[in-house]
């Protein structure tokens, strides 16, 4: 049988470093590996010993582009436990901190790290040289989410002002109503988002997927909801208190990420789990601009996710802009409370899916046990099958292209690496 | 003449500081008019080889494969920036450097033998020369700015070094330390990141680092003995409390690191 290997050095624009490995016998697959080797960083080790009130500058310290999932996971874990009560105004002001960081990740991912794929180019930079102005819409966006980060919490990146009960200060509606002018701009901007990426052209590849997203009564999940997982009829729900009896962790050789399961099968996660699951809960003016963008529901193309991002990126837009319109300045920014000892766990939707926390704290507060799964530990494996299914339809070509065909998969999940470890060098060997 | 070219490079890390520069926004597309960015994976597939002129090192050393790396990029790079805690001073994950590492190995991972990982997370600068280093985490986007203009007017960078506070009183916020009896770090630490928590009404947790008080004069640390002292005094806190408050993000410095193990000195 004739026998080839192909490196690649590392997956491009995704969040974090790793690599695939694929091996051939013929025809037949041997290997498909996603291989993370960002390397470990420990934080569930160092969170031993820590109180409780360091937790949300230390986790958010695991991701720099979704710092406040990680934050909000925590918070809400600690909260359960010490039975905090939280005013009704902090728990929106929260919402719009999520909806800061929804923008500014979904932002990114669309036109800087995704959209390359469909348009044929290397970067967004590239894309810049022909379509300035798409590339800069992009950039703007962005910039709209960094504001609404910087404006509650100090900066976009690792923000300050989250703590268990609340936050240690909370915005006039002066400062709020100042970022309404540019929210205004961006509902447009995502609403021409979500028409550009419906339009672009996506590879056939439908799958019957297992999604898993949160539920919740009323909202578009970001902090709250039991965990949801799509089945053939109704979809199955999960207390956030049982996700462990549900999804499990497992380690595997070839990477520094957990991999984690439902019921030992893979499942998936984020943008498009989420929309699938909670359509009926999008605002009005994110529902319609689905609808006119003609896509049928649910979507079973991994390659949609794109367009779930879009949606989403003009949802959180919209709901921001919601919040401040109706935003009264809270009389307290952080609620009291007693520390006590005990188990909590909390789960929130991060921009790539869901983040589970659960910590054990005694009676002084300090964290006795940490256990974090990221959205990608519970994607890794999803994408690994992806690539076994896409493998047969691209086999025939060069490596080079299979190499991107497959790069072309990873990224419709918008791994985040950094996260995980606790991506992507591609090696590719035929036999 | 040929644009300068550019690369970022990424270690043990969370991605924050090199997001820093995809969120430069419009000038994002300034900085690819003036420089060629030749190896930036996050942000492009075409992955050019050096040599360079500008590399931008993010995160720390932390396993086998990157002192052989680190070394590499030295080699291919005329101006090697480190940009952020991790890079600059190992960063949060060099509180392993402190324990004991197998032990952390286990609390994570359920077969710590896959995991291959040094013992300690270190700076870049302790494995090869670094010509600048921007603090903070993460690094804060106008520092950037100020050193990457600097660069292509062909001048070396300068920033200041000075104490947290100056800033923090410019901005006319109430003393975190004095008037709400909060361990503020703030005397202690470098300046850089805007006095973002006395904003917030929060003590400062020193995300930029140690303050060097060394420009103009010689090389002066800030005393953060002093201050911890301060901390048993003033605020009486437990020995355990002021460890932990020194040990977050810059373990690994002087004068941080000293502060962190005086227990341990003190049983000797």
């Amino acid at each position: 049988m004739s026998s080839r290997t192909i490196h690649v050095d590392m997956v491009a624009r995704v969040e974090g470093e790793g690599a695939l490995n694929v091996e051939l016998e013929g025809d037949a697959i041997r290997h498909v590996q996603l291989n993370i080797f960002e390397p470990p960083r420990f934080f569930e080790a160092f969170l031993q010993g820590r109180h409780f009130s360091e937790v949300p500058d230390i986790v958010a310290r695991i991701c720099g582009i979704c710092p406040v999932a990680y934050q909000m996971s925590a918070v809400h874990a600690f909260e359960k436990l010490f039975d905090v009560g939280i005013d009704p105004e902090v728990r929106r002001l929260r919402r719009l901190l999520y909806c800061g960081e929804w923008i500014e990740s979904h932002a990114l991912h669309i036109y800087l790290l995704h959209a390359p794929d469909f348009l044929g180019f290397d970067s967004a930079l590239e894309i810049s040289r022909t379509a300035p102005d798409v590339v800069k819409r992009g950039l703007r966006l962005k910039k709209v989410g960094d504001a609404i980060l910087k404006t509650l919490g100090g900066r976009a990146v690792h923000p300050v002002s989250v703590c268990v009960g609340g936050f240690s200060r909370v915005p006039s509606k002066q400062a709020l109503t100042k970022l309404l002018d540019d929210l205004h701009w961006a509902r447009d901007a995502a609403v021409e988002t979500v028409h550009w990426v419906a339009g672009l052209e996506f590879p056939d590849f439908d799958l019957p997927y297992t999604f898993a997203a949160l539920k919740h009564g009323e909202e578009y999940p970001f902090n709250e909801g039991n965990i949801a997982v799509s089945g053939p009829d109704d979809d199955v729900l999960i207390p956030v208190a049982g996700f462990e009896q549900h999804f499990e962790e497992h380690q595997v050789a070839h990477s520094n990420a957990l991999q984690c399961h439902y019921h030992g099968k893979p499942y998936f996660v984020g943008p498009l789990a989420r929309l699938n699951i909670n359509h009926g809960r999008l605002h009005p003016l994110a529902a319609s601009t689905l609808a006119i963008a003609g896509l049928a529901l649910p979507l079973t193309n991994p390659f949609h996710s794109i367009v779930a991002r879009a949606v989403e990126l003009l949802e959180a837009v919209v709901e921001a802009i919601d919040i401040i319109e109706g935003y009264t300045p809270p009389d307290r920014a952080a609620a009291d409370f007693k520390v006590r000892a005990g188990e909590c766990m909390a789960a929130t939707e991060a921009p790539r899916g869901v983040l589970y926390h659960r910590y054990v704290v005694d009676a002084d507060g300090l964290v006795k046990e940490a256990k974090i799964v990221p959205p990608t530990s519970q994607n890794q494996t999803r994408i690994e099958e992806d690539i076994r299914v896409l493998l047969p339809s691209v086999i025939d070509r060069d490596n080079a292209e299979v190499a991107h065909a497959c790069e072309r998969v990873i990224r419709c999940y918008d791994p985040c690496i950094s996260c995980a470890t606790h991506f992507l060098r591609l090696t590719m060997s035929r036999h | 003449m040929a644009k300068p070219r550019l690369a970022v490079f990424k270690f043990a890390s969370c991605d924050g500081c090199q997001l820093s520069v995809l969120s430069l926004e419009e000038d994002l597309l300034i900085l690819d008019e003036a420089v060629d960015i030749a190896y930036f994976p996050e942000a492009s597939s075409n992955m050019q080889p050096g040599p360079y002129d500008v590399a931008l090192v993010e995160g720390s050393i932390s396993t086998p494969e990157h002192i052989h790396q680190i070394a590499a990029i030295r080699e291919q790079s005329k101006v090697l920036i480190t940009i952020g805690a991790c890079a600059t001073a190992g960063g949060i994950q060099a509180l392993r450097n402190w324990a004991d590492a197998d032990h952390f190995t286990k609390v994570v991972y359920t077969n710590p033998e896959y995991i291959e990982s040094l013992s300690t997370s270190t700076p870049v600068s302790e494995h090869v020369k670094v010509d600048f280093e921007l603090w903070g985490c993460p690094i804060d986007k106008a520092q950037l700015r100020h050193v990457l203009s600097d660069l292509l007017a062909g001048v070396m960078p300068r920033l200041p070094g000075q104490s947290l506070c100056l800033e923090c009183k410019r901005q006319g916020h109430a003393c975190v330390l004095v008037a709400k009896g909060e361990p503020c770090l703030g005397p202690v630490t470098r300046t850089g990141c805007g006095a973002i928590c006395p904003a917030m009404g929060k003590a400062c947790y020193s995300c930029f680092g140690p303050a060097d008080l060394s420009f103009p004069h010689d090389r002066e640390q800030a005393n953060a003995a002093s201050l911890a002292e301060r901390f048993t005094t003033g605020l009486m806190m437990s020995e355990d409390e002021i460890r932990r408050r020194f040990q977050l993000i810059y373990s690994y410095m002087s004068p941080f690191k000293e502060i962190g193990r005086r227990d341990e000195e003190q049983e000797r």
